[in-house]
C-alpha cells in the first residue's frame, strides 16, 4: 500500500506514461462484471446432468431473499449443483483469473509481449511434483492430497532456481539473463520429470492428464486451498498496476522515476508466480490464457496497466469458465481436457480480434 | 596374417552365432522372455514357467517369475538379446521390436490386449501349442470356463448399473472392452456407455453422481489408494446408491488391466458384491 502511495506522489503526471484511453473506464469494469455474472449462470445451468432449467431456476430463487420460492430440486440434484458444479465454476474463475493477472505482469515487468505465466519454468516445476507425487506418493490415500502441495513446491522452487541462475548476469542484460534462466530451468527439470515418468510408465496416463488440466477436481476442498494464495497475488498484483506502467518505460528511465526496478521486479515476479503455482497446484496446466487474455484486454481497452490488469482478471476468469462449459459439454457425458479447450477456442478468436483490431498493442 | 585370422574369425562367429540361436522352426523354446505381464501370468498358469528365463519390469505375477529391469513400454533390443532368447512374447509391437529382434533370428510373438474372454483363452492355446504345452492349456481354458460360469450363475441377475473406475480422475471403460465384457456376463448396465467416442473416456464426476450406479468397482485401489471411504467423501457422492449401500468392489489394480487367467478372481469378485447386494 505504501509503495504504490509513495509512487503516486513521485509520478505525479508524467507524460510519458501510457494513459488509460481518454474515455471513462468504468464501462470497461461493468462490461468486464457483466461477463463474469452471465459466465458464472451458464455454469450453473449447463452440464452433463441434465438437471432441467425450471429447478435449477427455483433453486437459485430459493436462495434469493423475500421471493418466498421453494426449491423444487432433488437431493442427488441439490448434491451436483452445490457440491459439484459452484466449486468447479468458482475454481473457473479464480484459476482463470489468477494465470490471466499473472500473465499481463510478467509482460509488464519482463517488457516481453510473449511472456507468460509459465515463463520462468513454473509450469516444468509443477510438473516434476506433480510426477513425484504421483509416483512415490500415491500407493496411499493421501497421495492424493500431496499432489497439489508437490507442485505447488516445484513450481515455486523452479522459479527461485531461475531467479538465482538469472541474477548472477547482471547489468541491464538482467531481464534477458532472467527469461534465459528460466529456459533453463525449465528444461533441467523437464528432463528428470521424463526420467522419472519413464521409469513408472504406469504413472503415464496420471501424469498426462494432470498436465492437460482439469477443473473436476474436490469440489469446495481445492477451491479453500487455493483462495488465500490468489487473494495475496491478486492484491499485490493489483497494487502494482502503477509501477508497471512506470516499468513500460524502461529500467533506467524507471529508476529516475524513483522506482527501485530490481525490489519491484522482485515483488512482482513473487507474487505473479505464487499465484500461478497455487493455480497449477489444484488445476493442472491451462495453457494460453496468459497470453491471450491479456493481449485482448489490452487491443479492446487499451495498453495502461492500470486498466489491463483489473480488466484481464475479469475476462480470464469468465473466458475459462465458458472453457470449461465447453470442456464438459461438447463430448458429454465425457470430459475433454480443458487445456484443450483455451488453446482450440482462444487461438482463433484472437486471432480475429488481432486482424480486426486497430487499437493498441502491448 | 594376423588381420587375415581376425577377419576370418570375425566371419566365423557371424555365421555361427545366428545359426546357434536360430534353432529349428518346431522346436520347443527353452529361453522364453515375456515382456507382457498377462503372457507371464498365462505361461506360469500352464506350467511353461521353467521355460521362462527373464520377464520385463511390470510383471509381478506369479512370484517366481525372474522379474527383470527390461520393459514392454520402452524395449531395448540389446539388452534383450543379452538374454539369447528363442522365444519373446510381447503385447505390443513398440518401435518396431518385432522386425529387430527377428533380423536377430529370435521368435517373436506377439499377443495384443485381448477384448473377448475368446481371445483370451485363444492367447493360452497358442502359448501352450508353441512352449508344448497343449494338455495344461486346453485344461486351463476349460478351468477358467466352468469357474466363470460358476460364479456368472451364482449371482442375481437384475438390471443394475455398474460404473468401473480406473483412476481416480474417473476414467472409465466401455462395454466393448475387455473388462466391459464381465459386466455384461452378469447383465449389468455400464454408465460409460453413454459417453461417445474412445472406449476408455473420462467421465464428468457430476454425471456419475446423476447416472447413480449400483455398483462402482475401483480399478485404482492399489495404484492411486482408493477405497470405499476416499469414494464416500468425494463431494456429492453420498447419495450415489452404491455409496449408500456399500456395494463398491476394490479389485486389484494389475487383475483388472490384464486379460490373463486371473479374469476369474475378477469375476468372483463382482459375483460377490452381487450376492452381498441382494442379501441386503
Amino acid at each position: 500500500m505504501g509503495e504504490a502511495a509513495e509512487l503516486s506522489v513521485a509520478v505525479p503526471r508524467t507524460r510519458a506514461v501510457p494513459r488509460p484511453t481518454r474515455r471513462r473506464t468504468w464501462p470497461w469494469y461493468l462490461g468486464g462484471i457483466l461477463f463474469v455474472a452471465v459466465a458464472v449462470v451458464c455454469g450453473l445451468l449447463v452440464g452433463p446432468a441434465d438437471i432441467g432449467y425450471s429447478p435449477l431456476a427455483s433453486e437459485l430463487a430459493s436462495h434469493v431473499p423475500f421471493l418466498g420460492v421453494h426449491s423444487r430440486l432433488s437431493d442427488t440434484d441439490s448434491a451436483i449443483l452445490w457440491q459439484i458444479r459452484a466449486p468447479r465454476v468458482v475454481m473457473g474463475l479464480l484459476v482463470g483469473a489468477l494465470l490471466s493477472i499473472a500473465g499481463a505482469s510478467y509482460q509488464g515487468t519482463f517488457r516481453n509481449p510473449l511472456a507468460d505465466p509459465y515463463l520462468l519454468g513454473v509450469a516444468a516445476g509443477a510438473g516434476l511434483g506433480a510426477t513425484i507425487a504421483l509416483v512415490y506418493g500415491s500407493g496411499s490415500a493421501w497421495g492424493n492430497d500431496l499432489l497439489p502441495v508437490a507442485s505447488f513446491i516445484g513450481g515455486a522452487a523452479a522459479v527461485a532456481l531461475a531467479y538465482v541462475v538469472g541474477r548472477a548476469a547482471g547489468g541491464t542484460a538482467r531481464t534477458a539473463a532472467l527469461v534465459l534462466a528460466g529456459v533453463t530451468v525449465a528444461s533441467f527439470l523437464t528432463a528428470i520429470q521424463t526420467f522419472v515418468q519413464q521409469q513408472h510408465a504406469d504413472t503415464l496416463q496420471s501424469v498426462y492428464s494432470w498436465i492437460l488440466g482439469r477443473l473436476d477436481t474436490a469440489g469446495w476442498h481445492d477451491v479453500l486451498l487455493l483462495l488465500p494464495y490468489a487473494a495475496i497475488s491478486v492484491f499485490v498484483l493489483l497494487l502494482h498496476r502503477r509501477v508497471l506502467d512506470v516499468l513500460a518505460l524502461g529500467d533506467d528511465e524507471a529508476a529516475a522515476l524513483g522506482v527501485n526496478v530490481g525490489r519491484v521486479r522482485l515483488l512482482l515476479v513473487a507474487a505473479a508466480t505464487l499465484g500461478t503455482a497455487a493455480a497449477v497446484a489444484v488445476s493442472g496446466l491451462i495453457g494460453f490464457l496468459g497470453i491471450i487474455v491479456p493481449h485482448f484486454v489490452r487491443l479492446v481497452a487499451g495498453g495502461s496497466y492500470r486498466i489491463v490488469l483489473p480488466l484481464s482478471l475479469l475476462v480470464g476468469g469468465g473466458f475459462l469458465v465458458f472453457a470449461d462449459i465447453v470442456a464438459r459439454t461438447v463430448l458429454s457425458p465425457a470430459e475433454l481436457p480443458i487445456g484443450v479447450v483455451t488453446a482450440f477456442f482462444g487461438a482463433p478468436f484472437f486471432a480475429i480480434v488481432l486482424r480486426t483490431s486497430r487499437g493498441v498493442t502491448g | 596374417m594376423l588381420k587375415r585370422a581376425l577377419i576370418a574369425l570375425a566371419a566365423a562367429a557371424a555365421v555361427a552365432l545366428p545359426s546357434a540361436a536360430a534353432a529349428p522352426q518346431k522346436a520347443i523354446p527353452h529361453r522364453i522372455i515375456s515382456l507382457s505381464p498377462t503372457a507371464t501370468e498365462s505361461l506360469f498358469a500352464i506350467g511353461a514357467g521353467k521355460q521362462v528365463i527373464a520377464v520385463d519390469d511390470q510383471s509381478d505375477y506369479p512370484k517366481q517369475a525372474p522379474r527383470t529391469k527390461l520393459s514392454g513400454y520402452t524395449p531395448n533390443v540389446e539388452a534383450i538379446a543379452k538374454y539369447r532368447p528363442d522365444l519373446v512374447v510381447i503385447s505390443g509391437d513398440v518401435k518396431g521390436l518385432t522386425s529387430s529382434l527377428t533380423k536377430l533370428h529370435i521368435q517373436v510373438l506377439l499377443q495384443p490386449a485381448a477384448t473377448t474372454l475368446a481371445g483370451t483363452y485363444g492367447q493360452i492355446r497358442e502359448l501352450g501349442a508353441r512352449t508344448s504345452h497343449q494338455q495344461q492349456a486346453k485344461a486351463l481354458v476349460s478351468r477358467m470356463q466352468r469357474r466363470i460360469k460358476a460364479a456368472v450363475t451364482s449371482a442375481p441377475h437384475e438390471s443394475l448399473t455398474v460404473f468401473h473406475e480406473l483412476t481416480p480422475d474417473l476414467y472409465s471403460a466401455k462395454s466393448d472392452t475387455f473388462i466391459g465384457r464381465v459386466y455384461a456376463l452378469f447383465g449389468l448396465k455400464n454408465i460409460a456407455d453413454a459417453a461417445p467416442g474412445t472406449d476408455y473416456p473420462q467421465l464428468s464426476s457430476e454425471y456419475v453422481v446423476a447416472a447413480n450406479p449400483d455398483v462402482i468397482v475401483l480399478a485404482d485401489s492399489r495404484c492411486c489408494g482408493q477405497s470405499r471411504a476416499t469414494v464416500s467423501a468425494r463431494p456429492g457422492w453420498s447419495g450415489i446408491a452404491a455409496v449408500k449401500t456399500g456395494t463398491i468392489v476394490r479389485v486389484d489394480d494389475s487383475i483388472a488391466s490384464r486379460w490373463g487367467p486371473r479374469v476369474v478372481d475378477y469375476v468372483r469378485a463382482v459375483a460377490s458384491a452381487l450376492k452381498s447386494l441382494k442379501t441386503k
